[in-house]
């Protein structure tokens, strides 16, 4: 059995920064980790792997230091890493980016399993997941919470709904994207960091994957990103204190003030 | 401070502060309540392999030394020196075997307790029987291919959790200290139970517990060396062991100059926050420098005995001695800037004070310590 699974690198923090002037992610001075769900899907491969025996790699695809997020994925178990990146693909969008994922998960030829967390921290779409399984037309299975079985080409899962769950059977392969309550994942091992550190990590560019220059990065894109911002922060309110009457009076004209 | 790490050491740094901060920090406080064995969190740090890292690779370790050994159990204490303590025992328990097993007790005994599935403890101090070792009264008399153990130990930390146990009882009464042998003794020997379990004042996730022996036959095969070499080996595992407590105390030292930084910068008193004040900024520097001070003799000492040094017995004295005397310094003094709060067990720090005492107690007290680097320092003179 072939395991793949998709991570992204991500700045460790909920409250992401904006460079406004060319509307990208400032990363300087933020600590990159791997996106919190990914972690989730890796931790599931390896629980695979333990259990039924499969070889599981691990693929990203972003700038040249994800790497790191690539080796923690390894220290954890994972037993091969692609590394996906070329100045090419800088500005791909969802579509670009499941678009490039599915071709290099076509050239690694056989799998039976594609994980992906449910979505990433700080982009939040979770789209690229769903694109993945549509460029490769293979079944998806989203926000799954258990692998209840596989056997026989087929597997049954549990996909978490806003009260309750499902229960989906498909046959292999197929694509999944996990939440949280799917399992804990582990900390790194001391000889899995050593063996990470020492693994040779495979690196696809654009000329591996032969892809169609005018298909990738921000030319390729049909999203456009005309403005991203942050949201103005909330002012801090007024607390009027007094007599009931007197007060509302303070409110009514407190509010004529605003209006005009 | 840079202190120079390989890539491994960094790694391993980084691995136990992450375990130490997301597994160990949010449940000190139920353990401390609790007295309760950290099996948990031992299993976490088993996985992690971290229970190996001074054990050579030939036994299931990854070939580390004393300052691997130290650097995790800094880390640990950070969060909590109970817990921290559970795991420095352990290796207590181990260096005995790595430094006098033979080959076949080393392939029996060493690839477990690499792997973390076996905890090991060190079983030497008695009721009478503290600093004066060797008044030790537990003994080991032969019996064909057995020796039959009479005795009991107290005090032992990991007792009742560990499996597998070294223990020092006295062969031959007439030839005094050199009548001392030291034993492998495995949990669950027919005539080897467990006692009273303490009450303490602090490090309490970890078990401290009486020994009971009797009649307890161990076999001969079990002895480590030969006889009269007790408190040989016990002398040369305390050389490899003191630098574990020493950092026990850097580490705990350090978790409290941690919290005391942050509650200082938070704290609001006369309309600012109270690390404005020069009184409390010095208070901060002072343990901060002695901090630096005690680490950088701890890692020296543990770098002499990676290193290959034997005759280490002074310098790691003092770095058991400084580090410990450090620790209480520095977390009664974090206990200070806390104020009120600090002596309140909703806050943590309490613990920390707490938890540092028994660094100047354990595994031979200052006291001693101050023998050992006395005693060196007066025969080196007479050279």
């Amino acid at each position: 059995m072939n395991i793949i699974v998709c991570i992204k690198q991500v700045p460790e923090t909920t409250e992401v920064k904006i460079n406004p002037q060319t509307n990208t992610l400032i990363r300087e001075g933020v600590k990159s980790i791997i996106n919190p769900f990914d972690m989730y899907a890796i931790e599931e491969a390896v629980r695979l792997k333990e259990k039924l025996g499969a070889k599981t790699t691990v693929i990203t695809m972003g700038p040249p230091q994800a790497e790191s997020a690539l080796r923690e994925a390894l220290s954890m178990g994972i037993d091969e890493a692609i590394l996906i990146s070329d100045r090419a693909f800088a500005g791909s969008d969802t579509w670009v980016t499941s678009y490039v994922l599915a071709s290099a998960i076509k050239k690694m030829g056989n799998f039976d399993l594609i994980l992906c967390g449910k979505q990433a921290s700080d982009g939040d779409t979770a789209q690229v997941g769903p694109g993945i399984s549509a460029h490769l037309d293979i079944p998806q299975v989203t926000y799954v919470k258990k692998i209840e079985d596989i056997h026989d080409n087929s597997i049954r899962v549990e996909r978490m709904l806003e009260e309750g769950y499902e229960i989906i059977e498909s046959p292999l392969p197929v694509l999944l994207t996990v939440v949280k309550e799917i399992n804990e994942p582990r900390l790194p091992s001391f000889k899995g960091m050593m063996r990470a550190k020492q693994a040779k990590i495979l690196l696809w560019s654009q000329k591996e994957l032969n892809l169609d220059p005018q298909k990738v990065g921000l030319y390729g894109s049909p999203t456009q990103v005309i403005k991203i911002f942050s949201p103005p922060s909330r002012k801090g309110g007024k607390i009027l204190r007094g007599e009931a009457q007197e007060v509302v009076n303070q409110l009514v004209d407190l509010l004529r003030e605003e209006l005009t | 401070m840079e202190y120079l790490l390989s890539d491994e050491q960094k790694m391993l740094q980084e691995l136990s502060r992450k375990i130490a901060e997301e597994r160990i920090r949010p449940v000190a406080a139920k353990y401390d309540a609790n007295e309760e064995f950290p099996w948990e969190i031992m299993n976490i740090l088993a996985q992690s392999d971290l229970f190996g890292i001074f054990i050579p690779q030939e036994y299931g370790g990854t070939s580390g030394g004393v300052l691997d050994l130290c650097i995790v159990t800094e880390e640990l204490s950070r969060a909590c020196g109970g817990i921290a303590v559970c795991y420095a025992a352990s290796a207590l328990g181990t260096f005995p075997i790595i430094l006098f097993g033979n080959e076949q007790q080393k392939r029996r005994y060493l690839p477990d307790l690499a792997a973390g599935k076996k905890l090991a403890a060190f079983g030497l101090t008695e009721p009478e029987a503290g600093s004066d070792a060797s008044a030790i009264k537990t003994t080991a008399r032969r019996e064909s291919n057995y020796y039959v153990l009479n005795g009991t130990k107290h005090f032992i930390t990991n007792g009742g959790e560990a499996d597998i146990y070294v223990i020092v009882a006295i062969t031959d009464k007439t030839k005094g200290a050199r009548g001392a042998s030291a034993f492998i003794v495995e949990k669950g020997t027919r005539g080897f139970s467990f006692g009273k379990k303490e009450d303490k004042l602090g490090i309490r996730a970890s078990s401290t517990r009486e020994l009971i022996f009797d009649e307890c036959r161990v076999p001969a095969e079990n002895m480590l060396s030969k006889e009269g070499m007790g408190f040989i080996i016990t002398m040369k595992t305390f050389d490899m062991s003191r630098p574990g407590v020493a950092a026990q105390a850097v580490g705990i030292a350090q978790g409290a100059l941690d919290l005391a930084i942050k509650y200082a910068k938070e704290r609001q008193q006369f309309g600012k926050s109270i690390s404005s004040f020069q009184g409390i900024q010095w208070m901060l520097a002072d343990m901060a420098t002695q901090i630096e001070a005690a680490r950088s003799l701890v890692y020296s000492v543990a770098r002499m005995i990676d290193a290959g040094y034997k005759d280490v017995a002074k310098d790691s004295a003092m770095a058991k001695l400084f580090a410990s005397d450090t620790a209480m310094r520095v977390t009664i003094d974090a206990v200070q800037i806390f104020g009120g709060y600090g002596y309140m067990r909703d806050y943590p720090i309490e613990k920390y004070m707490r938890d540092a005492k028994i660094t100047q107690i354990y595994e031979g007290t200052n006291q001693i310590q101050r023998n050992i680097i006395a005693l060196q320092l007066i025969k080196e003179m007479v050279k």
